[in-house]
């Protein structure tokens, strides 16, 4: 250890900044010790693993705490620990977290290979860490495979459910493709500038080269990319046989957690590294939200499974999301409130969508289908469970004075003092949008509290850290609607744009 | 007393909302006690809102009266600022008044499936949101409370409505939904093009008084929150959510839909629309009138055309909803006083005969006339006296409260603002004043005819060896007020005017041009 610390940097081997790296070396530890235990491990006893896990993430999470109000470089600059990076490792941890504690009761019962699956889990969340730090396009494309690999076998856990096969299959396929597309892009934008860095890259960007058509392609190719992470129009096909298939808290991290650590990625792309030609793909942005979020709503309203209705619907979010990147340019102003817009976004619906994927789990063990007439009648059968379910599904639908309704509301107003008529008609679409959205989250709504239930009445028994979950996401909710300012001053101190 | 001064109107507003949650975390099933606690809370409500009524000052000219103006999302520049003035007393008197007497007729009559825990959890957060409306000086917050009545609403409809309550639950949310979004970008267009950037209501007049927008952002503007508040009001031709809403909804919320809710849509006009963007509502003004008197004119060869007694009553509110409009689109004081008036007026009168036709409803379980068959009189002389009573109101029978609002509104409609008259729209609004006029006797009509149909005559064979009850206790408590108010308004109009006439004096200065 010492002797790598002493090398000299002319060998390539710089001094490693070992605090900055802390949360994901803890993480990262955790994971093998994880595996490694699960080997020794007795067949009733494999559930050991999750608190291991939960122990390690909350070490990761201390970890990450410490670095707060610092800013450590290392790695050549190419590893960045800043509030920006730290806001997102401090979300991911807490969502990990959550989905931990939705994962236990379900895996244990469903007999599923616990000890693989913790492992996995940790790994990704080990390439989620990394993300919001990489300020450079080989670390930000190892990031992204890390935390995509171990998501496709993760997909694949309900190893006799032929749909699960599928849905492991299909994701794995498509995200290959779009790795090797973006992979591609990124070589080009390497040869056509002479660095990987971000900030290098816009640098050069800037000047006469930002101008040729290759340098337009490659940005392209690294968009569609993302593009595939984030489950944006065309690369959206994936994300509903793919949840559906998985186990549902699998499902529940691909929505939250997995998408929000592509869109980490892309904020930092988009506005650091190609923020010079924004007027080039601030139009393609445009399109892929529009029709991202129309076609995910307007498919949405077909379903009738539930984690299928929530995969579209977070396809439909996925469209919202990106929205403020299409009113980037070159008004310092005007980034800042889209970026903090995505950024708040992101927060917001990653506490309402796990709130909302909590209640399903919580309903898992008698509906492993998860149809929308197993809601029927739950108003009855669990009255807490529905409301709260509800306040989630009104949440996600925008209407105040729930959380949700800040998230819609801070990209409505990037959307109009972006002075901008594109800006005006992009927002205008989202409204419409969120209109049609009501209808299908009002649809489990309408089951639970309109739909008659078979008598005599069962009540539903909640296993009780999913309904910890469940109350947690609720008092978010809530509070949050009710006292905003909580959440909206995250985004504001992020300081990676805006210099 | 400077505490009361600024917390009075906090204190109205969110009581009901504690209660609502309060009301929620009762444990088990106590019936009783849960329907007494409704009570409490509306009524400590009220108590407060009353006490206002004497601390409120009837002589000051101008601004705000128990205003707080506290810091809340910094980030935007949202506040808490909430007032009340001459124009926002009356409105958010009623809403305190009607919830209390709601919460009465539930303490006694409450429709299948029973569960009074969140029936009146959800109808007193409806209350917050409201009187919250009313009294919103922030454009954000208004926006917070606008929306905050949809989900209670739509479960009210939903679950104690009759048969096709699913139907007109959904249909009343994506409705107003639709509109109030566009609502919400319409405030963010301000918000934007205001300078200093701001959501203030009060700061916003007065930018907008000085010309600060330009005329083609507020024609833009203006049709954003047109589509807002005429959903909500509802003006023709966006009025279809609102007879399938009423007439489904359960007594207490067609009370509170037809008493409250629309005048949101029409309180909106004249705090926001008109003040903030003047150019455009003299654009607008023109085409609103038009629409009112549409409305007023379609309502009344609907109501002509009712089987439903419930729904009768239910597109009369078009109708009148009409007359308001129609005052507000002259642009003068007479004509948004008359408005005022025309929404209290409503809201007591109509509030009254869906209370009366849901007791008519739980005598007979028909709502359709035909099944009743007439002789109301005299199986239940005391019900069908006061329906008759209040049906009478309703058509502006000189004397009581109907007629001043529509009266006043018709006598504006002569003479517009001056701004209208030298656009050349004088003409058009002497047209509306006698198609508006044609409205009255039009409505006078179907009230008589429907008053025929139901009360007179002789009671058919099927009920007449049926025991019906009369008016009960709780019904009488309930109605008591509304009676006396419709009776009292329409002696003393002042009462309203003298409220309103200051605050809307100011209100249309800008218009005097």
């Amino acid at each position: 250890m010492t002797l790598l610390a002493q090398a000299p940097a002319g060998l390539g081997n710089p001094a490693i900044d070992y605090h900055a790296i802390a949360p994901e070396l803890v993480l990262a530890g955790t994971a093998f010790a994880v595996l490694l235990l699960d080997v020794f491990l007795r067949r009733q006893r494999k559930w050991y693993a999750m608190p291991l896990s939960f122990a390690g993430v909350l070490g990761s999470l201390i970890a990450a705490l410490t670095l707060i109000g610092e800013r450590h470089e290392t790695f050549g600059g190419t590893f960045v620990v800043d509030n920006y990076a730290l806001l997102f490792k401090v979300f991911f941890l807490t969502t990990a977290l959550v989905i931990l504690l939705l994962s236990l009761r379900y895996f244990r019962e469903g007999r599923y290979y616990q000890g693989e699956y913790y492992f996995l889990l940790l790994c990704s969340f080990v390439g989620m860490l990394t993300m919001p730090s990489s300020r450079e396009l080989l670390m930000l494309f190892i990031s992204l495979e890390l935390v995509s690999a171990p998501a496709f076998l993760m997909a694949g856990l309900r190893k006799t459910d032929p749909r699960s096969n599928e849905a492991a299959l299909k994701f794995f396929l498509i995200s290959v493709l779009s790795t090797a597309i973006m992979l591609y892009g990124m070589s080009l934008i390497y040869g056509l500038t002479g660095t990987t860095k971000l900030a290098g890259i816009a640098e050069a960007l800037a000047g006469p080269i930002g101008q040729s058509n290759l340098a337009l392609a490659a940005i392209l190719f690294v968009v569609a990319g993302f593009a595939f992470k984030v489950s944006a129009f065309p690369f959206q096909f994936w994300a509903p046989d793919t949840y559906e298939g998985s186990p549902i808290p699998v499902a529940a991290f691909l929505s939250v957690a997995s998408k929000a650590a592509g869109f980490a990625g892309l904020l930092q792309l988009m506005f650091v590294a190609f923020l010079p030609r924004a007027d080039f793909w601030t139009p393609i942005f445009a399109v892929l939200s529009l029709f991202t979020m129309t076609l995910g709503n307007l498919i949405a309203l077909q379903q009738r499974q539930v984690v299928r209705m929530l995969a579209y619907s977070s396809i439909a979010q996925a469209g919202y999301m990106l929205l403020p990147f299409a009113l980037a340019g070159n008004s310092a102003a005007v980034n800042r409130d889209a970026f903090a817009a995505t950024v708040l976004y992101i927060l917001i619906y990653g506490v309402m969508n796990l709130g909302a994927f909590a209640v399903v789990i919580g309903l898992a063990r008698e509906a492993p289908g998860a149809l929308i007439s197993d809601f029927n009648g739950l108003s009855r059968r669990n009255p807490a469970a529905a409301f709260a379910l509800t306040v989630f599904l009104v949440s996600l639908a925008g209407i105040p004075p729930l959380a949700g309704f800040w998230a819609k509301f801070f990209v409505f107003k990037a959307a109009i003092t972006s002075g901008r008529a594109l800006g005006a008609w992009l927002a205008i679409a989202m409204v419409v949008n969120s209109v049609i959205s009501l209808v299908y989250y009002f649809g489990i709504v309408r089951a639970m509290y309109f739909e008659p239930v078979a008598e005599p009445v069962r009540t539903l028994r909640i296993p009780p850290l999913v309904a910890a979950v469940i109350g947690l996401a609720l008092i978010g909710v809530i509070t949050i609607g009710v006292f905003p300012p909580l959440f909206t001053r995250f985004p504001g101190i992020s300081t990676l744009i805006g210099r | 007393m400077n505490g009361w001064e600024q917390s009075a109107i906090t204190l109205a507003t969110f009581l009901p909302a504690a209660g609502a949650v309060v009301i929620a975390l009762v444990p088990g099933d106590r019936d009783r006690f849960v329907r007494s606690l409704g009570i409490v809370f509306t009524g400590a409500a009220l108590v407060v809102g009353i006490v206002m009524l004497f601390g409120f000052d009837y002589g000051a000219r101008d601004g705000l009266q128990f205003e707080l103006n506290a810091s809340w999302i910094s980030a935007i520049s949202a506040r808490y600022h909430v007032g009340i003035d001459g124009i926002s007393l009356p409105l958010f008197e009623l809403t305190l008044l009607l919830t209390f007497l709601c919460a009465i007729y539930t303490y006694r009559i409450l429709p299948s499936p029973g569960r009074p825990k969140a029936f009146l959890a959800l109808m007193l957060l409806l209350e917050t949101g409201m009187a919250g409306t009313f009294i919103a000086f922030d454009l954000v917050l208004f926006f917070i409370f606008w929306e905050l009545v949809l989900v209670p609403m739509y479960f009210l409809i939903g679950i104690w409505g009759s048969a096709n309550r699913e139907y007109a639950a959904i249909k009343f949310f994506l409705y107003t939904l639709f509109g109030s979004v566009f609502m919400l970008l319409g405030f963010l267009a301000m918000f934007f093009k205001s300078n200093p950037h701001t959501f203030d209501i009060i700061d916003l007049q007065k930018f907008g008084a000085m010309g600060g927008f330009t005329r083609g952002i507020q024609l833009l503007v203006f049709a954003g929150v047109f589509l807002g508040f005429a959903v909500k009001v509802p003006m023709w031709p966006f009025h279809t959510w609102l007879p399938d809403a009423h007439t489904e909804a359960p007594t207490v919320g067609s009370v509170l839909l037809a008493g409250i809710l629309l005048k949101m849509g029409t309180y909106g006009f004249i705090r926001i629309a008109l003040p903030i963007l003047p150019d455009a509502a003299r654009v607008w003004a023109p085409i609103i009138g038009v629409l009112a008197v549409i409305a007023i004119v379609y309502a009344s060869l609907a109501c002509l055309a009712q089987k439903d007694l419930k729904r009768l009553i239910a597109f009369s509110s078009v109708g009148h909803m009409g007359f308001v409009m129609l005052g507000i689109a002259t642009l003068t004081d007479i004509g948004v006083n008359a408005a005022v008036f025309g929404m209290v007026a409503h809201g007591i009168i109509t509030g009254m005969l869906f209370f009366a036709v849901g007791s008519i409803y739980d005598r007979y379980h028909t709502r359709q006339i035909a099944d009743i068959g007439g002789g109301m009189l005299q199986k239940l002389p005391l019900l069908a006296g006061i329906f008759t009573f209040t049906a009478i109101a309703s058509l502006g029978l000189p004397g009581l409260a109907g007629f001043w609002g529509e009266v006043t509104s018709l006598l504006s409609s002569y003479s517009p603002s001056n701004l209208l008259v030298g656009a050349g729209h004088l003409t058009l609004f002497r047209a509306l004043m006698v198609f508006g006029g044609i409205g009255t006797v039009l409505t006078a009509g179907y009230f008589l005819w429907m008053l025929q149909r139901v009360n007179l005559g002789t009671v058919p064979e099927g009920w007449r060896d049926q025991a019906l009850p009369d008016v009960t206790r709780t019904e009488i408590l309930a109605w008591a007020p509304l009676l006396v108010g419709i009776l009292i308004l329409g002696i003393f109009p002042r009462l309203v005017f003298g409220t309103t006439n200051d605050a809307v004096t100011a209100l249309v200065r800008v218009f005097s041009g």
